[in-house]
C-alpha cells in the first residue's frame, strides 16, 4: 500500500481517480458489499421474482381464443374455471398432489436404508462407489431414463418377461398411473438420497454411544435418535422430489395412461393459446409448495440442505 | 492493486449491462407491409424453419441448398401446440427468428389470427396454378382470398390395425368407439380428434345436425365430448408422438388406433404385421408453408415455397414422409420412384374423394353456417379436450 500511497500524487489522472475510488470503497465497505451484490440481486429480483410476478399478473387477464392476444382486463374468469367443481381442473390438481406425494413417500422409503448403509455401515470404498451409482443415473438425459423405462414396462418388456418366467401372468403397467408413479420414484430417488446421507453422516457416534449405554435396544436408538436427526434430511429430500414432481410433464406424456395428465400438462397445452389460463393453473403448485416450505421449515430442513 | 482494479472494472461492466437491459425500450412490433412482394429478390444465404420433422429432408434439401444458397437450419416440432407456442414466442411472428413453419391446419388458422404470419403472393409460386383445387385456396390457410402460405402435402387420418389380432379387418371408425378390443386402442392427445367424434357422431346421430365437424356449437360439443368420455376407457393411451404410436403397436401394447399413413409406413418397414384403412368420411390434415410474419429471410422463405411445390420435390416428399402431394403433376414421377405409389397415395382420385375427407381447420366461433358467434373456439375445445383426458 506504500507505494500505493506514493502512485497516488505521481500518477497519470485517471489512475489517481481510480485510486480515489478504491479507497472510498475501502472507507465505506457497505457500498462494495452493494456493488457486488447488486448484479446477483437484480438478476434474481427481475428474471426470478418478476417472472413470477407476471405470471401471477397474467392469470387475472383473459387470452383472446381469436387471436391468443391477452386481453388486459381484470377477471377472476380463469380462477373460477380452475375452482369449479363442473371442470377438471380440480381433479387434475388433486391427481397431481397424490402423484408427488407417493413419489416422496416410496423415495423416502427406498433412501433411508441405502443412505444409511453409505453413511454409517459401508467402509470408505463402498460408500464411494455407491455414490456414483446413486449419481450415475443423472449422467444420462432424463428423456433417455424416461424412454428406456417405456420399454420395461412395455407389454412385451423386461417386467413381463421376469413375470413369464417366473410362472406369473402378465402386468398392464405400460401407460397407466401405476406406471407413473414408478418412473418419477426412480427418476427422483437420487435427490432424496443425497440430503438424507448428508443428515445421517453428521449424526456423531457418541449421541448413539450414549443411546446404547444408557440401555436402550437398537430400535428405541433409532426411532429416539437417529429418525429425529435424520427427518430434516428426509424433509430437505422430499421438497425436491415433491416439487420435481408437482411440475414435471414430460413422464406423464410417455409413461401415463389414459387420465394421467398433470398440472404440468395442461399448462403445457394452455400456455400459447390461453396463456392467462396456464398462469392460473401454474400458481396452484407455487401455492402448494409454499404451504410445504413453511412446513419444511418447521421440520428443520433448511438446516440439512 | 491490479486485482482491486479488475473487481471495478468486472463491476462497472455488470452495472454498465445492468442499465443497458433497462434502457433497451420493447422492441416495437412493426407491421407487416401491405404491398405483397411482386418478384422474389437475391437470397439471404440463410433460411430458418419450423418444421414437422423430415419436411426439409436433405435428399430434396440439399439440392436447393446447392442452387440458391439459403442454408436451412430446421427446428423440429412434435405437435401443432409446439409449432404455435414457438411461433407464437418472443413477440410473436416467428420472433424474428423463423421464416417459415409447415403447419397443418389446426394451427395455421391460429397463426394467422394471431398475426403470426403474413399474407403470401401465391403468383411467385408457379405450380400453384397446377395444385388439385381442393387445396389451392383451402379455408385453413386462405382467409377472404388472402393466402397466409402455399399448401405442400396432406394425408388422411388413418385407421391402423394389427392383422394378426384385429380380425376381421375393420371397415370403419366405429370400432375405436365399441368394446371389442377395450384396452387396446390408441388415439391422438390433441384437441383436433374431437372433430373425429363429431364426424363419427354426423353419421350416427342425425339429430344433433352437425354440418362441419370443425364448427360445433355448444350442444353439438357436449355430445362429441360425452363420446369421447364413454370412449377413454376401452383406450390403452393417447399418442403424443407419431414415434410413440409406433412403439405402441411395435411392443403389443395397442392393436388398433388412428394415426396417420407415416405410422403405417415405419411399422410396415420395421416388419410388423400393421395395415391402415382410410374409412370414409374420415378427417384428414393438410400441412401449409407459412410465412413467418417477421422473417428476416423472405427471398429464401419464397424460394423454398416456390422450389419445395414442384412435381419432382413434392414427389421426393410424399415417399420420404408417407403423404401425398398436392400437387398431381408429380403423379408419373412418384410412380417411376416407387411403382404404383401415385394410386396408393390416392392422388388420383376424382373431386368427390377429397370432399369426403375433413381437413383439419381450427375451430372459430364465427363459424360459416351459424350466424353470430354461434361455434365454440379452440379455447373451448381445448378445455373440452383437457376435461375428457383429465
Amino acid at each position: 500500500m506504500a507505494a500505493d500511497a506514493g502512485a497516488l500524487e505521481a500518477g497519470p489522472p485517471i489512475r489517481r481517480a481510480r485510486l480515489r475510488l478504491s479507497g472510498f470503497l475501502w472507507r465505506h465497505p457497505w457500498l462494495k458489499a452493494l456493488g457486488l451484490l447488486s448484479p446477483p440481486l437484480a438478476a434474481f429480483l427481475i428474471l426470478y421474482i418478476g417472472s413470477l410476478a407476471v405470471l401471477l399478473i397474467s392469470s387475472f387477464w383473459t387470452a383472446n381464443a381469436f387471436t391468443a392476444a391477452i386481453e388486459h382486463t381484470w377477471t377472476l374468469a380463469n380462477y373460477r374455471l380452475i375452482f369449479s367443481t363442473a371442470q377438471p381442473y380440480l381433479h387434475i390438481a388433486g391427481l397431481t398432489l397424490e402423484m408427488a406425494a407417493a413419489v416422496t413417500l416410496t423415495d423416502a422409503i427406498l433412501a433411508f436404508p441405502l443412505a444409511f448403509f453409505m453413511a454409517r455401515l459401508a467402509g470408505r470404498r463402498t460408500t464411494a462407489m455407491l455414490f456414483v451409482m446413486v449419481l450415475l443415473p443423472l449422467w444420462s438425459s432424463y428423456l433417455v431414463r424416461i424412454y428406456a423405462w417405456q420399454t420395461i414396462l412395455a407389454h412385451d418388456g423386461a417386467i413381463n418377461w421376469a413375470l413369464n418366467g417366473l410362472g406369473l401372468p402378465d402386468q398392464n403397467l405400460a401407460y397407466t398411473n401405476t406406471a407413473m408413479w414408478i418412473v418419477f420414484s426412480y427418476v427422483w430417488l437420487p435427490f432424496m438420497v443425497l440430503p438424507v446421507y448428508a443428515a445421517l453422516e453428521r449424526i456423531p457416534d457418541s449421541y448413539i454411544e450414549a443411546s446404547e449405554d444408557l440401555g436402550a435396544r437398537g430400535s428405541r436408538t433409532f426411532r429416539s435418535v437417529i429418525l429425529p436427526l435424520a427427518l430434516p434430511g428426509l424433509v430437505a429430500g422430499s421438497i425436491f422430489t415433491f416439487a420435481l414432481t408437482l411440475g414435471d410433464y414430460i413422464t406423464p406424456l410417455l409413461v401415463g395412461g389414459t387420465s394421467s395428465t398433470l398440472i404440468g400438462n395442461v399448462v403445457y397445452e394452455n400456455v400459447a393459446s390461453n396463456t392467462p389460463l396456464a398462469a392460473a393453473f401454474a400458481t396452484i403448485p407455487l401455492l402448494i409448495m409454499g404451504v410445504y416450505l413453511l412446513i419444511a421449515r418447521r421440520l428443520g430442513a433448511f438446516e440439512a440442505l | 492493486m491490479r486485482r482491486i482494479r479488475r473487481r471495478q472494472a468486472a463491476t462497472a461492466v455488470v452495472a454498465a449491462a445492468i442499465v443497458a437491459a433497462f434502457a433497451v425500450p420493447a422492441a416495437a412490433v412493426k407491421a407487416a407491409g401491405s404491398g405483397l412482394p411482386t418478384k422474389i429478390g437475391k437470397g439471404e444465404g440463410s433460411l430458418n424453419v419450423i418444421e414437422w420433422p423430415y419436411y426439409t429432408y436433405k435428399s430434396f434439401a440439399k439440392p436447393f441448398e446447392q442452387q440458391t444458397g439459403c442454408i436451412i437450419h430446421r427446428k423440429d416440432a412434435g405437435s401443432s401446440n409446439e409449432m404455435f407456442t414457438l411461433m407464437h414466442a418472443n413477440g410473436g411472428g416467428g420472433g424474428g427468428q423463423y421464416d417459415l413453419v409447415s403447419a397443418s391446419g389446426d394451427a395455421s388458422l391460429r397463426l394467422i389470427y394471431a398475426r403470426d404470419v403474413q399474407p403470401v403472393n401465391i403468383k411467385l409460386i408457379p405450380s400453384w396454378k397446377n395444385f388439385l383445387p381442393a387445396f389451392k385456396s383451402p379455408p385453413h390457410n386462405t382467409v377472404k382470398g388472402v393466402h397466409y402460405g402455399v399448401s405442400v402435402q396432406w394425408g388422411p387420418n388413418t385407421l391402423i390395425y394389427n392383422t394378426k389380432k384385429v380380425k376381421p379387418a375393420p371397415k370403419n371408425w366405429s370400432l375405436i368407439y365399441s368394446k371389442k378390443y377395450k384396452g387396446k386402442i390408441t388415439v391422438p392427445n390433441n384437441p383436433i380428434q374431437i372433430a373425429d367424434a363429431a364426424l363419427y357422431l354426423m353419421q350416427t346421430k342425425k339429430s344433433l345436425g352437425i354440418k362441419d365437424p370443425y364448427e360445433l356449437t355448444q350442444a353439438q360439443l357436449t355430445a362429441a365430448t360425452q363420446l369421447l368420455i364413454k370412449q377413454k376407457p376401452l383406450l390403452k393411451r393417447y399418442w403424443n408422438y407419431a414415434t410413440d404410436e409406433i412403439t405402441s403397436f411395435k411392443n403389443g401394447d395397442v392393436w388398433l388406433g388412428a394415426g396417420w399413413p407415416y405410422q403405417t409406413l415405419q411399422l410396415e418397414a420395421a416388419k410388423q404385421p400393421m395395415k391402415e384403412i382410410v374409412p370414409l368420411p374420415t378427417t384428414g390434415w393438410a400441412d401449409t408453408w407459412m410465412l413467418a410474419a417477421k422473417a428476416p429471410h423472405p427471398n429464401c422463405a419464397y424460394k423454398w415455397m416456390r422450389y419445395v411445390t414442384t412435381p419432382k420435390v413434392e414427389a421426393m416428399q410424399a415417399l420420404v414422409f408417407g403423404e401425398t402431394p398436392v400437387n398431381p403433376l408429380a403423379c408419373p414421377i412418384m410412380n417411376k420412384m416407387q411403382k404404383g405409389s401415385c394410386v396408393a397415395y390416392h392422388l388420383n382420385e376424382p373431386a368427390s374423394y377429397y370432399n369426403k375427407i375433413k381437413f383439419w381447420k381450427t375451430p372459430v366461433a364465427t363459424c360459416g353456417w351459424k350466424p353470430g358467434n354461434g361455434c365454440m373456439d379452440y379455447n373451448a375445445w381445448q378445455q373440452a379436450w383437457t376435461k375428457i383426458t383429465g
